[in-house]
């Protein structure tokens, strides 16, 4: 048995114990309505007795698993129930799973973002969170019986003492096993006697979903709430000077029109706090047609924004940083990025002499690769719920990081941070994008003028068009074979507005004797932030493109290419700050090599292959293509993925699939561009999103086995996607891709 | 403002709105059925899509007052207990991610299979190309329409 400190756990099970008594727990009636048909139909019990902050175990054997994260279509909901029901050995069929509410007291890193849920909730607290139960009841049944609790078997919601014959279900014992200590370390189930975990388990909530059920934010709504949308300045590098709201006003529904400040210039932002228009125009009314009207007869005046100092505190630390005045434009970038590729760069890491290396090779390729800015666009637009009183500040609503979030509302507003209640939502996607807090800030802020239940609502064109966007990167690779055609350097020059999305450590780095990369940027006024695997989201896409075309330089196959670097990696890596794992990288390769059936590819298919390692996930993914008409046809994908042990094999594969979907819409099609400071796309009229007829006829995902510890999903499947694109339409096409999106036949950043 | 009988769900509901309201706004707003929802307001993503008269529409760009007497189905009103063949093959293959757009998706696609029981995958991508899904679940959807035509 492996064993387990649990002194963390320990004291968080304690304190929610202790508030609840042991007894009823109050639930949110909002969000718990949505299970009310399943607990019906599975029996509601008497009573129902917390264990600890994570379960409660009700008389007739029911029980209730919090899922602690945001969901935003990972599936969390169903998978980390799973691993806290695993270590209790419950019977899945008498599981009801509740959202948690944001509460540090009992949960940490209640976060969604870097596919880190599984993986820290596996390491956190949750596998504790269910052994701690089972250690309860286990007890509670030994003293019952008069047996040692380690002669006890637990099986399916059961336990059982086979010498005395004895046995009782966990609602029998529940309310016997209330307040009873747990020791300083539990014993955790070793890999191999893992038994919900591994199994497919259909989505918690999948009858909510297709009956249409209210469980997202913008669905939310308690008594005499209000609407609200802002207005905000129609291009990045401009301000609000002034508004006339008279006609506004008087129109039908409308309560009020009055401006905000999300973020006022001279307190310090927290690292979630990005917003570009911190002065907007509100507009407050009955309901959201009325809202949208006024808000086009709200006339607003505005200006220029001069070069403004914000204070931000990032990770490492607080800093001053000046957002650069000016409107800017897609055709200006390209050309600026194109100088700083041209200049040394900052030097990231470098192994052996590559400039020797350059200097004596047999053949030398250089490529450049581009990607233009990209808005989330997550199906449900941004909005935030906020009812602030004098007592409290309550707040409901979909977003990933309510830690940060509940931080900067209560700097903002000036209360403490036990006075601000969030509700976590269901989200209706978020890919990074709500991450960012302002607008929850803009909400509270709008409530708190009001003195009324608000719920901010941004359309899709505010949505679109006052975004936290991926940005626009561009990156210089090249490499240099001998006369055995055999890599000797290799040099990784990226950049981008604003940030560089250059991961000098990844591979090839390890794997070629003379590795060079370097780094650069270039500021912008235009709010960047995390979009579904930041930096890697391009930069995958444009090394994988590089190594096809140099493993065909060097005259090899794709895979065995890549193999045989890994083999270098593996066996005499070079420097000792290498961000991978050779083997399981190899490993993913092998796999899709296998199962593609590589060797022996089908007539009149192109297939391009990609690998990459982001967020502790390895991804390999073949995709075979064919053009039909000029347009490429994805016939096929197949994955390759090692994220340790699978938790849920069904969520897995669906997480797989709708990230090489995503993957496949964004390379081909999606792109974002700037004229004089605004967006040229405002909606999905004029931005592009993969749809049905696009998608490939057939996603094949294969995971490899073992017993490491489980890591995530939603970032790693997506990256490698690009490349597996571009590497597929060569093959059919003889034509390389460079600048993503791949369909846009003039590069979009030329404007 | 105007008064509007609307037989929604097999109910007749009244409703005192602008008669330039949408459709998508006086479910959601006045008659608090969420199930439809707001993606785009321009008829692009087909989030909204509810049934008129037995059509797939979207509710976000039909003002109250073209509606008349066409009665109207919503994701709420597709069945009594959840139980729409769409709604099984749905639950049955685990379709959804975020879950926002599946409303739409199910909408289309039950519209789909009343006009085309046995609808080819050609059928289904060109009936369904009007509702987006960021999360990627086309492949299911897909799957998910032909697993419903056999129940």
């Amino acid at each position: 048995m492996s064993r387990t400190e649990s002194k963390l756990s320990r004291r968080n099970f304690l304190k929610s114990s202790a508030l609840a008594g042991g007894g009823l727990m109050i639930s949110f009636s909002w969000l718990v309505s949505c299970n009310s048909k399943r607990e019906e139909a599975l029996g509601l019990p008497e009573e129902w007795f917390e264990l600890n902050g994570f379960l409660k175990i009700g008389d007739n054997g029911l029980v209730t698993i919090m899922a602690p994260n945001p969901e935003f279509g990972q599936n969390v909901t169903t998978s980390l129930p799973m691993i806290i029901g695993e270590e209790l050995d419950v019977d899945w069929n008498k599981v009801i799973v509740e959202q948690a509410k944001f509460n540090t007291d009992v949960f940490t890193r209640q976060f969604a973002g870097g596919s880190q849920s599984v993986r820290q909730g596996w390491v956190n607290g949750l596998r504790e969170a269910g052994a701690a139960a089972k250690y309860m009841l286990k007890e509670a049944a030994a003293k019952q019986w008069g047996v040692s609790a380690s002669d006890i078997t637990t099986k399916e919601g059961v336990l059982s003492h086979v010498a005395s014959g004895n046995s009782a279900g966990y609602g029998e014992m529940a309310s016997l096993a209330v307040g009873i200590e747990i020791p300083e370390t539990l014993e955790l189930k070793k890999p191999s006697e893992l038994t919900l975990v591994g199994t497919a388990r259909k989505n918690v909530r999948g009858k909510d979903i297709v009956t249409g059920k209210p469980m997202f934010g913008i669905d939310y709504e308690e008594e005499g709430m209000l609407i609200a949308m802002i207005i905000h300045p129609p291009a990045f590098g401009m301000r609000l000077k002034s508004f006339d709201a008279t006609t506004a006003k008087q129109m039908s529904g409308i309560k009020e029109v009055f401006t905000i400040t999300s973020f006022p210039n001279d307190e310090p932002r927290g690292y979630f706090s990005t917003d570009a228009f911190t002065e907007t125009v509100v507009v407050v009314g009955n309901t959201t047609w009325e809202v949208m009207q006024a808000k086009k007869a709200v006339r607003v005046e505005w200006e220029q924004s001069p070069a403004t100092q914000i204070t931000t505190a990032g990770f490492g630390g607080t800093q001053q940083v000046t957002v650069p005045a000016g409107l800017e434009n897609s055709t200006d970038h390209y050309r600026l990025m194109q100088q700083m590729a041209a200049r040394p760069g900052r030097i990231e890491r470098r192994d052996g002499n590559p400039e020797a290396a350059f200097k004596k090779a047999a053949k030398v390729i250089e490529r450049t690769y581009t990607a233009p800015f990209l808005a989330h666009n997550a199906m449900e637009p941004m909005n935030f719920f906020a009812r602030v009183t004098d007592d409290m500040v309550h707040l409901a609503g979909p977003l990933q990081a309510p830690e940060f979030a509940e931080q900067a509302v209560a700097n903002r507003l000036g209360v403490p941070l036990e006075k601000v209640d969030i509700k976590m939502t269901r989200m209706g996607g978020g890919f990074g994008r709500r991450a960012y807090d302002h607008y929850v800030v803009e909400a509270a802020l709008i409530s708190r003028h009001m003195k009324a239940p608000v719920k901010l609502v941004y359309t899709r064109e505010d949505d679109m068009t006052n975004g936290i966007y991926r940005p626009s990167y561009h990156a210089t690779y090249r490499a240099a074979l001998d006369e055995n055609n055999n890599l000797i350097a290799f040099h990784a020059k990226a950049g981008g507005i604003p940030e560089s999305p250059l991961h000098a450590n990844r591979f090839p780095a390890g794997a070629v004797e003379n590795y060079l990369a370097e780094s650069w940027q270039i500021d912008s006024n235009i709010t960047v932030g995390a979009f579904r695997a930041p930096r890697s989201n391009f930069i995958a896409g444009a090394e994988q493109s590089f190594l096809d075309e140099v493993a065909e330089a060097a005259g090899k196959d794709p895979i065995e290419f890549r193999l045989e670097l890994l083999k270098r990696a593996r066996e005499n890596p070079v420097g000792d700050r290498n961000d991978y794992e050779a083997d399981r990288y190899a490993g993913v390769l092998e796999l899709v090599r296998e199962k593609s059936n590589w060797d022996q590819p089908e007539e009149g298919v192109s297939r391009g292959v990609s690998a990459y390692f982001c967020h502790n996930s390895y991804v390999a993914h073949v995709l075979d293509v064919e053009m039909e008409g000029g347009e490429p046809r994805v016939k096929k994908v197949t994955c390759a993925v090692d994220c340790g042990i699978v938790i849920n094999p069904l969520a897995a594969a669906n997480m797989v699939e709708g990230a090489v979907v995503d993957g496949i819409g964004h390379s081909l099609y999606s792109y974002l561009t700037f004229n004089n400071g605004a967006t040229e796309q405002n909606n999905f009229n004029r931005y592009r999103m993969i749809r049905h007829s696009e998608a490939p006829e057939t996603i094949d995902v294969h995971f490899v086995k073992n017993d490491i510890a489980p890591t995530g999903l939603g970032e790693p499947p997506f990256p490698p996607v690009f490349a597996a694109v571009a590497n597929a339409l060569y093959k059919a096409t003889g034509k390389r891709h460079y600048n993503q999106p791949y369909m846009v036949q003039q590069q979009i950043s030329l404007g | 403002m105007a008064s509007f009988q609307l037989q929604i769900n097999g109910e007749n509901r009244a409703v005192n709105v602008d008669p330039n309201t949408p459709l998508l706004w006086v479910l959601r707003d006045h008659l608090s059925l969420k199930g439809t929802k707001y993606g785009c307001g321009i008829a692009q993503c087909g989030a909204c899509t509810v049934h008129l008269n037995g059509t797939a529409v979207r509710s976000c760009s039909i003002p109250v007052s073209a509606i008349g007497n066409q009665p109207i189905t919503t994701i709420e009103g597709l069945s009594e207990n959840g139980d729409h063949s769409v709604q099984k093959a749905w639950v049955e293959l685990d379709v959804a991610q975020c879950g926002y757009c599946q409303p739409g998706q199910m909408m289309s696609a039950a519209a789909l299979l009343k006009a085309n029981p046995n609808p080819t995958d050609e059928q289904i991508a060109s009936s369904l190309n009007g509702n987006l899904c960021r999360c990627g679940t086309y492949l299911r959807i897909k799957q998910a329409v032909k697993k419903a035509a056999t129940l």
